[in-house]
């Protein structure tokens, strides 16, 4: 669990898969705190160097596949690339994300996650921000 | 939420939640347990997960849920639903991420007792021929064209390349190749992903595990197979890797907006389905029967694998080390059927998630040696409890769409089990019972460990005595190699 009062994210119980839950202040902080959920759920440690790249413009329906595109992207990368991202500058534009991702080769992960899943996903706007659960697929 | 008075009893092993229980319920849902087994999984949401699936577009029958179900998303696992072809719909999440996850068993002569001091040495060397693990990449190199070729052909490819035998295609479902198959649908994603990851195991729940046929109980039936009492068999259980996997995630995506374009109303956005007829539903069809058909050419060359580690082991020890193929059998996937349905043959899109076909004596498409007993099926127990296989029954194509159960089924999170189990300690009670591990990480290992799953032997008691298989071989696990 990684946890403050403005943003953060802590595992939910779910008989098969795995269930986050995630809360922050703007909708770029939440994609960030997700995909920190989303490391840490699968044990994933990066190597120190050599610090890579990676940016990628996002089209999406609605925050839902927003917040399911960003993720999916970030998996695709861990497999395709062996790269994790521990820094990310995001900027939304109307139906679209313009994202830089920086990072390094992943040294190590514990768990495999097959695949962010809709599974009664919801971005809800609250007082201090928005908040989410989000289903793995593992 | 779905409570056990909303249940209509049928038998001991049979209830129904009514199409009355949810106004937009278009078939009732029929489960497959007994009270005992219903009662552990009240507290998850496989019921209500079965109920939103009942929701579908152009279903037939009943929504089916099998006695090792759990929640899973969208779909629970354990679930089977029929929708009408060709103006029903098509679900990926019906399906599953891993599509045409399965299971493989290849028997032995080899007895238990004659292989018991080479056993440690098989799992190292088993664990060294079948790359596992999160992200692994296989020994083969496949070009884009080869990667095609794997998606039209599955095991055929196999068989040309020398991976496989005659006896290996006759002896898998659809003879290891779903016809359709259409790489063009499949996006470039997802052939970055598959390329290097065929013949690998993978992580997870996969594994690979050598066990001992413990007692036969339908004598005519063993022999056809192959197994005999106190014999090796080999069971392979992984699916279509990351190629699967991104398939999934981009038809998901995509769906999406198909449901917008078909105004189809659904209680859960991991439900999307778009008609079999459209443009979407084709083009996911082909992608799927694509992965579908990479996943038995997956397990083939894995089988290759098992057999050269075999080879290495016993080769000079005893006079007989083949590993002759039992079965390959699907337990995510979505195939076009024809079934009876109030007395007349439809046909239909039958999705299966989490639950394995049963075909019964004489059923269409299986080889000539099971058109006599029926269809074998293969059901996995959790990693240090008993496996089994069972054949499909006359009663399987009559009730479940020619289904049944898959496997144990969990009944424990992984975050609990991780909390109460440590997998160092698991694995030295595992080896202290027989049974020789090797684990690509303890974490991995707790979340699957045996207390997490539902009793296999329960399970099986219930398909039993639904009619829905019958039971052949009860096994015995000696070594576990899980990625």
């Amino acid at each position: 669990m990684n946890e403050s009062q403005s943003a953060g994210f802590r595992e939910v119980e779910h008989t098969a898969d795995w269930e986050l839950e995630v809360w922050a202040p703007t909708l770029p902080a939440l994609l960030v705190q997700a995909a920190h959920g989303m490391y840490t759920l699968s044990g994933t440690k990066l190597k120190e160097t050599p610090r890579e790249m990676r940016e990628f413009v996002l089209h999406f329906l609605d925050l839902e596949s927003l917040l399911v595109s960003f993720l999916s992207k970030l998996l695709y990368y861990g497999e395709t690339q062996e790269l994790g991202f521990d820094d990310f500058l995001l900027e939304m534009k109307d139906d679209m994300l313009e994202a830089v991702l920086y990072g390094a080769p992943i040294a190590w992960q514990s768990k495999e996650i097959k695949a962010v899943t809709y599974h009664n996903l919801k971005v809800i706007k609250t007082f201090e921000g928005f908040r989410t659960r989000i289903v793995l697929d593992v | 939420m779905v409570s056990l008075k909303d249940l209509t009893r049928i038998s001991d092993y049979e209830w129904e939640i009514p199409k009355s229980f949810r106004q937009d319920m278009q078939v009732p849902v029929r489960i497959f347990a007994t009270r005992r087994l219903l009662e552990k999984v009240m507290d998850d949401k496989s019921l209500e997960q079965a109920v939103n699936s009942a929701t579908l577009p152009g279903l037939v029958g009943h929504v089916l849920v099998m006695p090792d179900m759990h929640q899973g998303y969208g779909f629970p696992i354990g679930g089977v639903a029929a929708t009408r072809y060709p103006d029903g719909v098509i679900s990926p999440g019906g399906i599953g991420y891993d599509i045409n996850c399965g299971v493989r068993l290849l028997a032995t002569q080899i007895s238990y007792d004659q292989a018991k001091p080479y056993l440690n040495d098989l799992a190292s060397v088993l664990n060294n021929f079948c790359p596992s693990g999160v992200g692994t990449k296989g020994s083969l190199r496949m070009s884009e064209k080869a990667l095609d070729q794997v998606c039209r052909e599955g095991s055929r490819w196999a068989l040309k390349e020398g991976y496989a035998s005659e006896m290996d295609l006759q002896r898998t479902e659809e003879s290891g190749c779903l016809e359709g198959a259409d790489p063009s649908k499949v996006s470039a994603h997802a052939k970055e992903r598959g390329r290097p990851q065929l013949g690998t195991l993978g992580a997870g729940n996969h594994f690979i595990e050598v066990d001992f046929v413990e007692q036969v109980f339908e004598a005519q039936a063993a022999q056809v197979m192959g197994l005999e009492e106190g014999n090796l068999v080999v069971q392979i259980h992984c699916g279509s890797r990351g190629f699967g996997h991104q398939i999934c995630t981009d038809y998901v995506e995509e769906f999406q907006k198909a449901v917008r374009r078909y105004n189809i109303q659904l209680p859960d956005r991991e439900l999307v389905c778009a008609p079999l007829s459209s443009p979407e539903g084709q083009n996911y069809l082909g992608a799927m029967r694509s992965a579908a058909n990479y996943a038995f050419a997956n397990r083939q060359v894995l089988a290759h694998s098992a057999r050269l580690a075999f080879e290495q082991v016993f080769a000079g020890k005893v006079k007989n080390w083949h590993l002759n193929q039992v079965y390959d059998i699907a337990h995510n996937m979505g195939k076009i059927e024809t079934h009876t349905i109030e007395g007349k043959q439809v046909k239909v899109c039958v999705h299966r998630k989490g639950a394995t076909r049963a075909f019964g004596p004489g059923a269409p498409g299986l080889p000539a040696d099971y058109q006599v007993i029926g269809q074998p099926v293969l059901v996995p127990g959790s990693m240090g409890t008993a496996s089994w296989v069972l054949v499909g029954t006359n009663e399987s194509m009559l009730r479940s769409f020619g289904s049944t159960c898959h496997g144990a089924g969990r009944v424990m999170s992984r975050h609990k089990a991780k909390a109460e189990v440590r997998g160092d300690k698991l694995r030295q009670d595992l080896e202290a019972d027989g049974i020789h591990v090797r684990a690509g990480s303890m974490a991995g290992l707790a979340e699957e460990a045996p207390q997490a799953y539902k009793d296999v032997d329960a399970v099986v008691e219930t398909v039993v005595g639904a009619q829905i298989a019958r039971k052949v071989a009860r096994l015995r696990p000696v070594a576990v190699i899980k990625g």
